[in-house]
C-alpha cells in the first residue's frame, strides 16, 4: 500500500482537526444543559401519520401540509388540503408542540391510500421526509411486512447518517414490526406516569426509552382534545424533547442526541 | 375416496362458515366481557375490496348493520390497521365525526373506545374494538397488555379460518379443485345410477394408479 492511501473510513494523523467537536459537554450533562431556556425554534419536525387539523389551538401553524399516495405503482407527493384523516396525526402535533412552541411543524400523511398501499406508501412518505432534511421525523406506525423491512432498515440508517432523528413507537404486542426495532431509531413505549418530561432510558432493548402514555389530554379533530392511551402517544413526547435539544444544541449527531436522552433520563441524571 | 372427498367438502364450505360467524361472536363476546364494556365489534379485513368489513358486534349495537364496508384506512378502525398500533380513546364523542360514524355504525355514540389490530405473523386480519369498558378508572398498562394478548389470541384463530375460508372457496369455483369437488358431489347422489357410478369409480381407480 502506497504513502497516504489509507482505507477510505480512516483518520490520517494530520486530520484529526477535522473532526474537532463544535462544543464540549459539560462534565455532568443535566437537563438545564441539555434543553434548559430552549423553545424548538429552528428545529423542524415532521409528522407522519394521519395528517394534522389545520388551525387546531394545541398545534397551530403547519407549515406544511403533504399527502403521499399512490398512482398505480407510482408514489406521488401532493400538498394536503384535507387535514386529519382521524385525529391521530393532529394528536402527535399538539403533544410536539407542547414542548416546543417555536419548532416548524411539517404533516406528511400516509393514511387514506388503502391498507394494500399502505407499506409503499410508509416508506415513501419516510423517504420523503429524510430527503427534505427534517431534523425530527415522529413515526407512531409500523408495518409487520417482511418485504419492507430491508428498505425500512436502510432508510432508518440513512436518516441516522444526514442526521435526522427518527422517533418511532414500540410495538407492545408479540410481533415482529419495524421501523422501531432498528437500533438507528429512537424506540418508545410507555410509562403510566404523569409528568410529561418523566422519561425512562430501558437498558433491555429493543425498547429504548419509555414516555408518557397513559390517559393523555391530546389535541383531536374539530378544535378539541381527547384522552388517549398508546405508545403512539408517548412517541412525540420523546421528539418534542428531541427538538427542544436540537433547538438549543443543533450540532448534535443522532448518536449524541440519543447520548443527551440517556443522561438526562429520569431513571439516570435526572433522577439522581 | 368420493365419500371422504364430499366430506370433507362438505365439511369445508359449510362447517368453515359456521364455525368463522361463531368464532366472530365469541371473540367480540369475550372481549366484551373481559373489558365489562357495553358493547364490542369486530371489522375484518377484505383484502380484495381493500374494505374493513363489520363482522360481528355483540351489546349495543345494530346487528342488522353486519356486513357494511368502508375503505381500510380511514376512520380510527383503518389507522389501527394501517399502523398497527392499538389505541384507547377516552371522550370520542367529542369528535363530532367520529361521533356520527359510530352512531351510523353502531346505533349508539359511545364515551370511550379500546381498538387493536388483529395481526397474525405480517398478516392485519382486522380490527377488534370494545366501547364504553366500565372502570373509570385511570385506563391502566396492564389492560392495554390484556386486549393485546387477546387480541393476538383472537387473531391466530380467525386468521386459521380465514385461510380455511379461502382453501373452501377454492374448492367451490371452476378450477380444478372446484372440478373435483362437483364431480365427488355428482358421484354421491342418491339418484345416480350404478351403471353410470361405477365405470367412473373404475376410471378415477385408473387415474389415481396413473399418478
Amino acid at each position: 500500500m502506497s504513502e497516504g492511501a489509507l482505507p477510505a473510513w480512516s483518520l490520517p494523523s494530520d486530520a484529526t482537526g477535522t473532526i474537532e467537536l463544535p462544543s464540549e459537554w459539560p462534565e455532568r450533562v443535566t437537563r438545564d444543559w441539555a434543553w434548559g431556556g430552549a423553545d424548538g425554534r429552528g428545529v423542524k419536525v415532521c409528522i407522519l401519520d394521519s395528517g394534522v387539523e389545520p388551525d387546531h389551538p394545541l398545534v397551530g401553524r403547519i407549515d406544511r401540509s403533504v399527502v403521499i399516495s399512490l398512482d398505480g405503482d407510482d408514489v406521488v407527493v401532493g400538498e394536503d388540503t384535507d387535514g386529519d384523516l382521524c385525529g391521530h396525526g393532529t394528536a402527535c402535533a399538539g403533544v410536539v408542540r407542547s414542548f416546543a412552541p417555536k419548532c416548524e411543524l411539517v404533516s406528511v400523511r400516509v393514511l387514506g391510500a388503502g391498507y394494500t398501499g399502505s407499506g409503499s406508501v410508509l416508506l415513501a412518505g419516510l423517504r420523503w421526509a429524510i430527503e427534505q432534511g427534517y431534523d425530527v421525523v415522529n413515526m407512531s406506525l409500523s408495518t409487520t411486512k417482511q418485504k419492507f423491512a430491508g428498505l425500512l432498515h436502510e432508510l432508518a440508517d440513512s436518516a441516522y447518517f444526514r442526521r435526522t432523528i427518527l422517533v418511532a413507537s414500540a410495538h407492545n404486542m408479540p410481533v415482529e414490526s419495524y421501523p422501531w426495532r432498528f437500533s438507528s431509531v429512537i424506540s418508545v413505549g410507555s410509562h403510566e406516569q404523569r409528568d410529561p418530561y418523566t422519561f425512562f432510558y430501558n437498558p433491555q432493548p429493543p425498547v429504548e426509552f419509555f414516555a408518557r402514555g397513559v390517559d393523555v389530554e391530546v389535541a383531536w379533530m374539530g378544535g378539541g382534545t381527547l384522552m388517549s392511551t398508546g405508545n403512539s402517544f408517548a412517541t412525540p413526547h420523546i421528539a418534542g424533547i428531541a427538538a427542544l435539544v436540537l433547538s438549543k444544541h443543533p450540532e448534535l449527531t443522532p448518536f449524541q442526541l440519543k447520548s443527551v436522552l440517556y443522561l438526562t433520563a429520569t431513571n439516570v441524571g435526572a433522577g439522581a | 375416496m368420493s365419500g371422504d372427498l364430499r366430506s370433507a367438502v362438505a365439511a369445508g364450505v359449510l362447517g368453515a362458515e359456521e364455525d368463522y360467524r361463531a368464532l366472530l361472536q365469541s371473540v367480540v363476546e369475550v372481549a366484551r366481557a373481559i373489558f365489562r364494556a357495553e358493547a364490542s365489534s369486530v371489522f375484518m379485513l377484505d383484502e380484495e375490496t381493500d374494505e374493513l368489513v363489520f363482522a360481528a358486534v355483540t351489546g349495543q349495537g345494530a346487528e342488522t348493520l353486519i356486513g357494511q364496508r368502508f375503505p381500510s384506512s380511514t376512520g380510527i378502525a383503518g389507522w389501527v390497521l394501517v399502523t398497527r398500533q392499538p389505541l384507547v380513546l377516552e371522550d370520542v364523542g367529542k369528535d363530532p365525526r367520529f361521533g356520527r360514524e359510530a352512531a351510523e355504525s353502531t346505533g349508539f355514540v359511545p364515551k370511550s373506545l379500546m381498538a387493536v389490530p388483529l395481526l397474525h405473523g405480517e398478516a392485519a386480519v382486522g380490527v377488534l374494538e370494545v366501547l364504553d369498558r366500565a372502570s373509570h378508572e385511570r385506563f391502566t398498562l396492564a389492560e392495554m397488555e390484556l386486549l393485546g394478548l387477546f387480541a393476538n389470541q383472537a387473531a391466530i384463530a380467525l386468521d386459521l379460518l380465514r385461510r380455511a375460508r379461502q382453501a373452501h372457496a377454492a374448492l367451490d369455483t371452476s378450477g380444478e379443485a372446484g372440478a373435483l369437488s362437483r364431480l365427488a358431489t355428482a358421484l354421491e347422489r342418491d339418484d345416480l345410477d350404478e351403471d353410470v357410478r361405477a365405470p367412473i369409480l373404475a376410471i378415477l381407480a385408473a387415474l389415481e394408479e396413473l399418478l
